[in-house]
């Protein structure tokens, strides 16, 4: 057996170091299983215990000011691993590093240097932008008169008129209240921005806006973005790399690019495959059958009746 | 800088301050609706009192000023109890209602600057919603204070409210770890609470086995003690404010400590099952 030298052994961890200090997020063999007990009142017997493995033994790195997408169905452990970065899970197993930081060992910090975009614009509805935006900014140690000018500036450039700032939330359009949901997280400067579904309800100009935001972000706060969607469009015009996840395990991992020829070249395809077929190839191919094309008609629709039953299982 | 946490700190304490504040005026007319509903519960319970003789037929004189006394000390106890404790279990039951949950527990602030902001806004607003109805029974009563001592009063709530902090943070777990049932089973626990303090009588005619309850809740400390301030006019050096004093103390070191170790433990849990995101 060859013995290794210690000094190799040394400057191989240093390296291993230097790798992590250049990735903004690692994520290794993490996994969350939930576990729906069964009910112990005699009346509610029937129901059964569920055990659902919302994430299996995901390992991701994002490089500094890597902007990268996480595709996969309704369900397939996107959100959870979202949930895991933002402190709000904590892992069964396995390690999550944000900057260097442990997101459960060292939450405090990691709390400081990330912000969120659910998919649903969580906010105190009756109050206005401004109120709810304040409340955030000061959360994040922003004095008042700053963060003023900034929601103004922010909320404008997302095409929310100044006469709209002071009124209550729940009198806006759901793709508005996105919006500020948008602008709560830009506010703060985050250089890890975690967008989870984040343009879905947008109409394609606003989403536009904000991609054009993200970009920004990353070119002026070197911020680093992880962003989940269904939006393939979106997808291929943001991210630098993405990862294709299905029943909580990650499928694929590469550039658009790379990801697009390996389909090209699996399926046989005479050009360059498109985000659909390869995110339909990594998702949905072996559980599509040819007895289901035959009975929902096409493949498309096979995909999307095993889909709707999944959903309706969840 | 060594002030940079604590400017964040302040900032953030005063963002939860500020938020329940505009939610108050944004809710103005559930505000007005409470306030009413409180104060005419109060006047029902008070009128019991200016009604003693005839629903008793007592043929010797009866101190109705006393009893009316007792009365309006448990309706305002009562009163501000229930606005302090809600407002100390809102840090999760509102929380929960407007699902903004995940953002505050994702925010880069302890635990404990997130509950001293709103427990400060639970005790002014408690305070001030108990003055007005205080006030307006006031008017309904020809109540003798001129023996009441209001700086004693006025201790031993403020000393009371750090207990019921305490018990406030203990109950606001019900909501964290039960999405649906929690905001109900906190009002159980306040609900008790009053019951076993003595809120409309002495703790005296309570059932053997509720005594014990009595003693260790602030709730009963507070109700004794402000009776003696009110109708006797006791000092805050007497023995008889003393011996509210010491308890209420005891209670406050307890209890808030204790609960914010057993909220953490609550939220940690909550982590681990992913009781965080669901809304209620």
């Amino acid at each position: 057996m060859a013995v290794q030298h210690p000094l190799q052994t040394l400057s191989r961890t240093a390296m291993a170091d230097q790798q992590e200090e250049q990735d903004a997020v690692i994520v290794e063999e993490v996994t969350k299983v939930f576990t729906k007990s069964r009910p112990w009142l005699p009346w509610q017997k029937g129901k059964e215990e569920r055990i659902v493995r919302a994430v299996d033994h995901v390992s991701l790195r994002v490089k500094r000011r890597e902007i990268i997408g996480i595709l996969g169905s309704n369900g397939s452990g996107k959100s959870t691993l979202i949930r895991i970065l933002s402190t709000l899970l904590i892992p069964d197993s396995g390690r999550v590093a944000i900057f260097g930081y442990d997101v459960v060992r060292d939450e405090a910090i990691v709390r400081r240097l990330i912000n969120r975009v659910s998919v649903e614009a969580s906010f105190f509805k009756k109050l206005s932008p401004m109120e709810n935006l304040i409340y955030a900014a000061r959360l994040y140690n922003l004095p008042g008169r700053l963060a003023r000018e900034r929601i103004v500036s922010i909320l404008e450039r997302l095409g929310i008129s100044a006469a709209r700032i002071q009124q209550p939330l729940e009198d806006m359009s759901r793709g508005m209240q996105q919006k500020v949901a948008i602008a709560r997280a830009f506010l703060t400067a985050p250089i890890l921005l975690l967008l989870d579904e984040p343009t879905t309800g947008l109409d394609p100009r606003s989403k536009l806006d904000v991609q054009a935001f993200v970009r920004e972000l990353r070119e002026v706060h070197d911020a680093t973005i992880l962003l989940t969607t269904h939006d393939l469009e979106e997808a291929e015009a943001l991210c630098d790399r993405v990862a294709i996840i299905d029943q909580g395990r990650i499928v694929a991992l590469g550039s658009i690019d790379e990801l697009k020829r390996e389909v090209m070249h699996q399926v046989g395809l005479p050009d360059l495959a498109s985000m659909h077929q390869v995110f339909m190839h990594y998702t949905a191919s072996h559980r599509i059958t040819e007895e289901d094309i035959l009975r929902y008609g096409s493949w498309e629709r096979a995909f999307e009746a095993l889909e709707a039953m999944r959903e309706e299982e969840e | 800088m060594i002030f940079t946490p604590l400017i964040h700190r302040g900032r953030a304490t005063y963002a939860f301050f500020e938020r329940n504040w505009n939610l108050t005026k944004r809710y103005w007319a559930w505000e007005i609706v409470w306030l009413l509903y409180n104060i005419v519960n109060a006047l029902s319970v008070t009128f019991i009192g200016a009604a003693a003789e005839q629903i008793t037929g007592a043929k010797v004189k009866f101190d109705t000023n006393s009893l009316l006394l007792v009365l309006v000390i448990g309706t305002s106890v009562w009163s501000y109890l229930s606005v302090t404790f809600d407002g100390v279990t809102d840090i999760i039951n509102m929380e929960r209602w407007e699902g903004t949950i995940e953002y505050t527990f994702m925010a880069p602030i302890s635990r404990f600057t997130h509950m001293v902001g709103s427990c400060l806004y639970a005790v002014a607003h408690g305070l001030l919603f108990t003055l007005i109805q205080l006030l307006i029974i006031a008017a309904f009563f020809h109540i003798d204070l001129s023996h009441a001592n209001y700086l004693s009063a006025l201790f031993l709530l403020l000393l009371g409210s750090i207990s019921f902090i305490g018990f406030g943070i203990g109950a606001a777990i019900l909501p964290l770890l039960y999405t649906e049932k929690g905001m109900q089973m906190s009002f159980i626990v306040k609900a008790v609470l009053l019951l076993v303090s003595g809120v409309y009588y002495p703790i005296s005619v309570l059932p053997g086995w509720m005594q014990p309850l009595a003693r260790i809740s602030p709730a009963t400390y507070v109700l004794e003690g402000l009776r003696e301030a009110m109708m006797q006019g006791r000092p805050l050096w007497s023995p008889e404010i003393w011996s509210c004093t010491w308890p209420l103390i005891l209670t406050g070191l307890i209890s808030v400590p204790a609960s914010i170790y057993a909220f953490s433990l609550a939220e940690r849990y909550a982590k681990r099952t992913g009781k965080l995101k669901r809304n209620g």
